[in-house]
């Protein structure tokens, strides 16, 4: 199978473009030697099935950030037959640089010429075919937000993966004192091919930044869409809440129950309040987690993140960090994983792993059903906002509170720089954000209901085992590891159920409240009555306050381990958390039930 | 700005990046970073005899936002001082 590499500079549209082609379809491929993971997928082209590959977006082939590496490494050791070059058409002579370096490396290569929507609406215009005579590569003008050219782009490629279109000796990556000659080159190609009007006209994008990037406005109008957001996520959320409970309900009363009367009653136990009601104890959040993607995928394609960083960046440096690490920290409160991943754009590794060490502390989704669950069932309708606030705000300070307390170590301290581009607004398409959306959704749902499944079961083991023991009771094995665990836990007000639950987050957050639903054989309302009966509030908070702050799950440990390299840095994030949560609960409990 | 374009060549009047003041106007023409930051830099479009344009400046010797051709660019306020800018 012939195999494609789309590559470009950041904010060109790349995974745009690469979500066009591919429909949403790609999968993490294995690349030998390539320690990140790229995306691919199988895309048909002129009849036949080519490898579509995404390769990280990258300014220079002679970079130094991991990005830059990993981009040089696959186009040394993988067999490329055809390179998408990927440019903004609105930055066309800086960007040139690029695709000349890279068409220098003599594989059959596109140039794909992006947002020429953006470019027409400026003035711009640009000679496609003139400046393909002078590269001697094919070019097509695009809008891969829009698919405008899209027919043009798939007959270039057909044709050119068909022909091995201009291949010639190629060299091997460039040096470096090349780099001037094909910097006077792109800057005379774009003389040459672009029109550009003398005064760029005002864009609208110039006159929100007034107001967006406002020194004292700023940041107070970014809390409040903040805030906007989870509020429109939590309105929308609620009546889909309350509409699959409802539905969960009636199949449980009228399908299963009767269904599986028959059955023993060990049997009929597991299926019904262990399995069924563990899965859709958490399966009930589901809506309120695809909304709450959705809005992030939203806010992180209009290229307002881009504004917070600006505006938290002078208090960033103050913490050792940077105005991507703040945008890092919002984008963990999705998922703590992607998040992770994305430091990979900083070069210096102190300061990712300075940034990788907060990054956990954020307010994840799964995190957030088991406040959610735990904050409906302790607090009034007219409470719950602030409870879960105060949460969030505590992530935040935790996490700044961790960057101020390490950024002294050597291990964290960073002299780098913080240079990034500023993209103007775009008001992404329904398409693409229903695209990034369900990417993240399928993500979720595919790690979560794997782990929730067999977090389920074995809690359902725990706590009905050995056979003929109440359920959950202190005879069972997990009465007894509560038992055990008590004079730790005891002083933070966390009982022997809740234990149970938190070795369980462990795991998976999302876990948490499946295991609350099978410890208690409970689910739906009668779950939440239940806790509300068998806990106070100060002890409620206090078991969240915990499970916010301690040991990520596995999936981020995981991914901590594998993006540092380090297991000694690995542990010491696994157990700073895990000690701040002790403590961090220890005194809100000690003092709020002294009060 | 009093310089008019005969006196700044006679007398070629550089500054830091961090010295202009929203909207003023100025040619690259020396970067001190070391070589990694210098790749970049060239790379975002800062090179000898683009006109860089400041838009405005973040609170507290925060970042400066900065246009050059149709580039936005966003540089902290430590990295901007080492961008030396002439007049024109």
């Amino acid at each position: 199978m012939k195999r494609i590499a789309l590559l470009g500079m950041p904010n060109t549209g790349k995974s745009t473009l690469f979500n066009r082609l591919t429909g949403g379809s790609a999968r993490v491929g294995n690349w030998p030697g390539i320690t990140v993971d790229l995306l691919a997928a199988k895309i048909p082209v002129g009849g036949a099935i080519a490898e579509l590959v995404d390769l990280p977006g990258i300014y220079d082939l002679h970079g130094y950030s991991d990005d830059e590496r990993v981009v040089r490494h696959f186009l040394e050791e993988q067999s490329i037959d055809l390179l998408l070059i990927l440019v903004n058409g609105v930055q066309l002579e800086r960007q040139l640089v690029l695709a000349l370096q890279l068409a220098e490396l003599g594989i059959p290569a596109v140039l794909l010429v992006n947002m020429i929507d953006e470019a027409r609406s400026l003035g711009l215009s640009i000679d496609c075919g003139k400046l393909g005579a002078e590269i001697e590569l094919p070019v097509v003008a695009i809008s891969a937000k829009y698919g405008e050219g899209r027919q043009a782009m798939g007959q270039t490629m057909a044709h050119t993966l068909l022909t091995g279109g201009n291949a010639r000796p190629g060299t091997a990556i460039l040096r470096l004192a090349e780099d001037d000659r094909i910097e006077q080159r792109a800057a005379a190609l774009a003389a040459q091919t672009m029109r550009a009007p003398l005064v760029l006209p005002e864009r609208l994008t110039d006159r929100l930044d007034r107001l967006a990037m406002h020194n004292v406005l700023g940041l107070p109008l970014f809390f409040l869409t903040m805030l906007g957001v989870f509020a429109g996520v939590f309105w929308l959320g609620e009546p889909l809440q309350n509409g699959m409970q409802f539905l969960f309900d009636a199949f449980s009363t009228h399908v299963l129950e009767p269904a599986l009367a028959p059955a023993p009653d060990l049997l009929r136990g597991f299926l019904i309040e262990g399995l069924y009601g563990g899965i859709t104890t958490v399966a009930v959040f589901v809506p309120v987690i695809v909304l709450f993607f959705l809005f992030m995928a939203l806010v992180e394609d209009s290229g307002y993140l881009s504004r917070a960083a600006y505006l938290m960046d002078a208090l960033m440096a103050r913490l050792g960090l940077d105005g991507r690490s703040f945008v890092m920290l919002l984008m963990g409160f999705g998922c703590n994983v992607p998040a992770l991943m994305g430091t990979r754009v900083m070069r210096s590794r102190a300061l990712r792993l300075l940034s990788m060490l907060v990054i956990p502390f954020s307010l994840c989704s799964a995190r957030l059903q088991v406040f959610l669950f735990i904050i409906a069932a302790l607090f009034t309708p007219w409470q719950a906002p602030w409870v879960l606030m105060s949460l969030y705000l505590m992530s935040f300070t935790l996490a700044f509170l961790t960057a101020l307390l390490f950024k002294g170590r050597r291990a964290f301290r960073s002299e780098e720089p913080f240079v990034i581009e500023l993209p103007p607004y775009r008001l992404p398409t329904l398409r693409q954000i229903w695209a990034r959306g369900w990417m993240e959704v399928r993500h979720f749902l595919v790690r979560a209901s794997k782990i929730i499944i067999a977090g389920v079961v074995l809690v359902w083991l725990l706590t009905h085992l050995p056979a003929g023991v109440a359920p959950a009771g202190p005879a069972s094995y997990a009465g007894m590891i509560g038992h055990v665990m008590q004079p730790v836990l005891g002083p933070l007000g966390i009982d022997e159920k809740l234990t149970v639950a938190l070795i369980f987050g462990f795991v998976a957050k999302e876990v948490v409240i499946g295991a609350l639903a099978v410890i208690y054989g409970l689910n739906g309302d009668a779950l939440t009555s239940q806790i509300a009966h068998s806990l106070n509030w100060i002890q409620a908070y206090s078991f969240m306050l915990f499970c916010l702050i301690y040991t990520p799950c596995l999936s981020t440990i995981a991914t901590l381990r594998s993006e540092s390299r380090s297991l000694r840095y690995t542990a010491f994030a696994v157990a700073w958390p895990l000690a701040l949560a002790w403590f961090a609960s220890f005194v809100f409990f000690q003092i709020a039930s002294r009060m | 700005m009093v310089n008019n374009e005969n006196h700044s060549q006679i007398h070629p009047m550089t500054l830091p990046l961090t010295s202009l003041v929203p909207g003023q106007i100025a040619s690259v023409c020396a970067i001190h970073v070391g070589e990694a930051l210098q790749h970049r830099l060239h790379a975002m479009g800062f090179r000898a005899g683009k006109r860089v344009r400041l838009i405005r400046q973040a609170a507290f010797r925060g970042p400066l936002h900065v246009r050059i051709d149709s580039t936005d660019i966003i540089i902290r306020h430590r990295d901007a001082h080492c961008i030396e800018l002439r007049l024109t």
